[in-house]
């Protein structure tokens, strides 16, 4: 690509993680049975009118403190005119010259390593539109297609970059931080597998030494942001190729295959809609007054480099530990929960980030949250620091905790995981021990450090593995010096 | 004196003193509209057993005394644009001929909840685009004062259900004058209150900035009543006003005195009836005499509310309307895919007065057109605001003005002349597009025995001092000489 330049623009949309839609009181939750979570006002009857829902204007002003954004006190919604059987109305409810939130930024890597600031346009409010479910593949190759319309009106936001950034790296790098963003915003569930966060790239390339852009391609149909790095770099050596062969690029929307990992043409520009945008009538503009203002900014959780600093400089991990931790949401509000009961920085995160990261990884779900009780796991560590388990026992009850609602000490009873630490019982194991191992003993007392290690072995081979590895080292020094 | 001759009030006192039940209240009203309706075309529908039923359980309240009121028991009747759960609600289109809304407007749910008793639902312009209740699907309304005439529009049907006793009251809808065009041409109480006092939840939208609902009424006192009954705040809809809501009979008995009311010249220019500028002077002499103080003044930027008011609500309209696409509910005309579908539906489900302001609004809303139409109209809604604003700071309670330039016209004068017909609108659309009050009370009637009525505009809530001063100049009921 060296004799071109790539500029990339990307538009997102977060579904709100609202309990209620957009203008009316259903369940956003449209996993259910089809039109089960529909009324009069989100299905569009004649005569119903929209009320806004408080909390998606919250969500959506918080999305844009993340985001680097000036949140505007004053904002209106316009409608955006097109038939679709999808679309209830005839028109969506969107944001046009007024959106909630402008001109914000994000700090990412570009390809070399380096921090980029890449713009944020806007964010808008708007409404989903339904699903249709066709009996076909599509709705042109269909007999029939169902609309459900559960979805329709479900909150959504749309933020849109400026076309800052110049190679798929980029591009990922920037949708990787914006979802851990509103993951720490709390707004959405940000899954793009499930469609609570989409991602559109726009791209254009041009000669080096070209001033003027390059005519734009836009890419729908992106499930990941691996999906994402794929399409930009399909679509550059395609745009490069057509301009090598003197083919004009077609100003044109291209769906992504990601099985077939390429882009195919879904409209061109002459099919484009005129949309018709105008102010909707039937909502009063929004007004975020300062009193409303500060409490949504106060309601504004942790973001990550507040976390970073705090995990680093008052609680003492490491970059990496903290890097590791922030990168991964569930983890680490558990870590912030563990901690709460449990306040051994060092000690919690070897835990989260070792194997309670596995456990996560290596099942099939997928986690919103780690699926343990941070006060179980905060008693099991108590256990271990305690003396009254050892690592290897606790780390079993932590996988049956993990796939189980068991308590910590019900399993440690179950598998009698109680470690010894009676000196009593002890000594007489480590008696029989140094009875019965001249040769190591005589090692031992010889100046051969290491036979000590064989010794506690045995002990804890002869208690089962219950003994406090620790204790029995420290009786067997004992007797033996 | 039948009962149907009654107006709210004194139906309202002869049920209460027992001279009469709601059930034969509403036998009667009923047999009136059986009677009538065939010549008159006031009535899409007719809901007699529900009517029935309502009376009954009314009958019952007032025999245990737990009347709601003094709408309990009365028999009314509402546009066809109110939404009405479980009945038929059509827009008087072929689109909506077997639509029937799952919820009730809240307009209606007021009334039912007061003891109303439903007739039906009436006739009006399609989508409520008219102003002579000709482009109904279901057929034109007849004025009662004369059947080669029309009753105005759209809500012609509210209107003639009104003048011919079919109803003691009835709602209506006045996007540009639809209330008070038709109350003018048949000889009743109109009212389109200020914008936000009824709520529109469950009213199918014409132009959302500018549609309000209204009562159609005998007398003031009673448009008084039924108004105090459907206004306030709702929560369904966010336009609604929080105002608190005053006694608008009583206001009907206050009187004038002090009043300083204004005429705006701009509205009495040429092309005015005779017979209407004759009535207007008549009111400025009764207010006069009753203490009020009559002067002229002016709204400068009037001649420009038409062209703006039909370029902004055929905008709204034409997105408005865009939810009828044979998908949901309503008509569907089948077809090979679903973009011939949607197209059949429509070309078929909208007559050619909805078509034509669709065609306009998205061609006003259309990228390169936008400024030029529907920006320039909001900025001239802002100016015609404005011309209102100041007659009111500076101290006038309301305006005299005639609500149409002419008494009614006959069945089919205007139907192939769209301009004139939307010319009709000149007097009331300023009005909507400001968001103020306004009434219109029958004075008499002209040489060729047709009503003609005078409307007084009001500032924003000001609907009290409307009632004072229209109850003022109010005469005896003018009654269609209906020959049954």
């Amino acid at each position: 690509m060296s004799q071109y330049l790539t500029t990339i623009g990307l538009e997102f949309h977060a579904e709100l993680k609202t309990k209620t839609k957009i203008f009316c009181s259903c369940p956003t939750d449209f996993a259910g049975d089809a039109n089960t979570h529909i009324c009069p006002v989100c299905l569009g009857l004649p005569g119903v009118l929209p009320v806004l829902n408080r909390h998606a204007v919250e969500l959506a002003a918080k999305a844009g403190m993340a985001l680097n954004c000036e949140v505007s006190k004053f904002s209106k919604f316009d409608r955006k005119n097109y038939f679709y059987p999808d679309l209830p109305k005839g028109y969506q409810v969107t944001q046009y010259p007024l959106p909630i939130c402008r001109n914000g930024w994000l700090m990412v890597k570009d390809e070399d390593g380096n921090d980029k600031k890449i713009r944020i346009n806007r964010i808008h409010m708007e409404e989903d539109a339904g699903k249709l479910v066709h009996s076909g593949s599509n709705i042109s190759d269909s007999s029939y297609s169902l609309p459900d319309y559960n979805r329709a009106a479900v909150p959504l936001i749309e933020i849109v970059t400026e076309p800052d950034m110049s190679s798929a790296e980029e591009a990922k790098n920037f949708g990787e931080t914006l979802r851990l963003m509103l993951a720490y915003a709390d707004i959405s569930d940000v899954k793009m597998e499930q469609g609570s966060l989409r991602c559109d790239v726009n791209i254009s390339i041009r000669p080096q030494g070209q001033d003027e852009l390059g005519v734009k391609v836009e890419i729908k149909n992106l499930n990941s942001f691996r999906a994402v790095y794929r399409a930009i770099v399909y679509e550059e050596m395609r745009q490069k190729s057509l301009i090598d062969n003197g083919i004009p690029i077609v100003q044109e929307t291209r769906l992504w295959d990601d099985a077939a990992g390429e882009t195919r043409p879904m409209r061109s520009k002459e099919d484009a809609h005129d949309y018709r945008y105008f102010p909707e009538p039937d909502l009063p503009p929004i007004i975020i007054d300062d009193q409303w203002m500060a409490e949504i900014a106060a309601s504004m959780p942790e973001m990550p480099d507040a976390k970073r600093k705090r995990l680093t400089e008052e609680l003492g991990l490491s970059d990496y530990d903290a890097g590791q931790l922030i990168a991964n949401p569930p983890l680490a509000h558990f870590f912030d929960a563990l901690y709460a009961e449990y306040p051994e920085a060092k000690i919690a995160a070897n835990w989260i980030l070792g194997d309670i990261a596995k456990l996560m990884n290596s099942t099939e779900k997928e986690y919103n949250v780690v699926p343990l009780s941070a006060s179980e796991l905060a008693f099991l560590l108590k256990e271990i620091k305690k003396g009254s388990i050892n690592n290897n026992s606790a780390k079993t009850v932590l996988e049956e905790m993990f796939d189980s609602d068991k308590k910590a000490a019900d399993i440690i009873a179950e598998h009698g995981f109680s470690q010894i630490s009676d000196t009593s019982v002890l000594d007489s194991a480590v008696a029989k021990i140094i009875e019965a191992n001249p040769k190591p003993v005589a090692d031992y007392k010889a100046g051969k450090q290491a036979a000590i290690g064989f010794l506690v072995g045995q002990v804890m081979k002869e208690t089962k593995g219950q003994a406090n590895p620790g204790m029995v080292k420290e009786l067997l020094e004992k007797a033996l010096n | 004196m039948t009962i149907t001759d009654m107006s709210l009030k004194d139906m309202a006192i002869g049920l209460e003193e027992k001279q009469f039940s709601s059930q034969e209240a509403t036998q009667e009203h009923l047999e009136r509209i059986e009677k009538l309706n065939p010549q008159l075309g006031a009535y899409i529908s007719v809901t007699a057993k529900e009517a029935l039923a309502a009376a009954e359980a009314s009958d019952k309240r007032r025999a245990n005394k737990e009347s709601k009121g003094p709408l309990d028991g009365i028999p009314m009747a509402l546009k066809d644009i109110i939404s009405t759960n479980g009945i038929a609600t059509t827009c008087a289109s072929r689109m909506l001929e077997n639509y029937t809304p799952p919820y009730n407007s809240t307009c209606w749910q007021h009334l039912e909840d007061a003891g109303a008793v439903l007739l039906g639902k009436l006739n009006m312009d399609e989508f409520a685009m008219g102003s002579s209740t000709e482009t109904s699907y279901f057929g034109v309304c007849h004025n009662p004062f004369d059947l080669d005439y029309v009753p105005g529009g759209s809500s012609g049907g509210s209107a003639v259900a009104v003048a011919a006793d079919m109803a003691a009251y009835t709602l209506g809808t006045d996007t540009g004058g639809s209330i008070r065009q038709p109350a003018h041409f048949c000889g009743v109480v109109g009212i389109k209150p200020t914008y936000g006092r009824v709520s529109r939840f469950g009213v199918i939208p014409y132009a959302s900035s500018l549609d309000q609902v209204g009562v159609l009424a005998k007398t003031c006192a009673d448009a008084g009543t039924v108004l105090g009954a459907i206004s306030g705040k709702d929560k369904m809809d966010s336009t609604s006003a929080p105002e608190p809501i005053p006694d608008y009979a009583a206001a009907c008995t206050k009187g004038v005195k002090g009043l300083r009311i204004g005429i705006a010249k701009e509205f009495c220019a040429a092309g005015i009836e005779d017979a209407i500028l004759a009535e207007l002077k008549r009111a400025v002499e009764i207010l006069e005499r009753e203490g009020a103080v009559v002067e002229d003044i002016s709204l400068p930027h009037t001649e420009y509310a038409l062209p703006a008011y039909y370029v902004l609500a055929s905008a709204e309209a034409s997105s408005n309307l865009a939810r009828y696409d044979g998908v949901r509910y309503g008509l569907r005309i089948p077809a090979d895919n679903l973009h011939d579908m949607m197209i059949a539906t429509r070309s078929a489900g909208f007559g050619p007065e909805v078509k034509r302001r669709i065609m306009l609004g998205t061609y006003a809303l259309s990228s390169g057109y936008y400024d030029a139409y529907y920006n320039k109209t909001l900025q001239v809604r802002t100016l015609i605001k404005q011309d209102y604003d100041q007659i009111f700071a500076s101290g006038f309670d309301c305006i005299l003005t005639p609500p149409a330039p002419s008494a009614a016209f006959r069945i089919g004068e205007n139907t192939d002349d769209p301009l004139t017909m939307y010319m009709q609108d000149v007097c009331t659309v300023p009005v909507n597009l400001a968001g103020l009050p306004a009434m219109v009370v029958p004075m008499g009637l002209n040489a060729e025995g047709l009503p003609i009525g005078i409307q007084l505009i009001g500032a924003p809530f000001g609907e009290e001092k409307l009632f004072a001063a229209g109850a003022a100049i109010e005469g005896p009921r003018i009654i269609p000489p209906l020959d049954i």
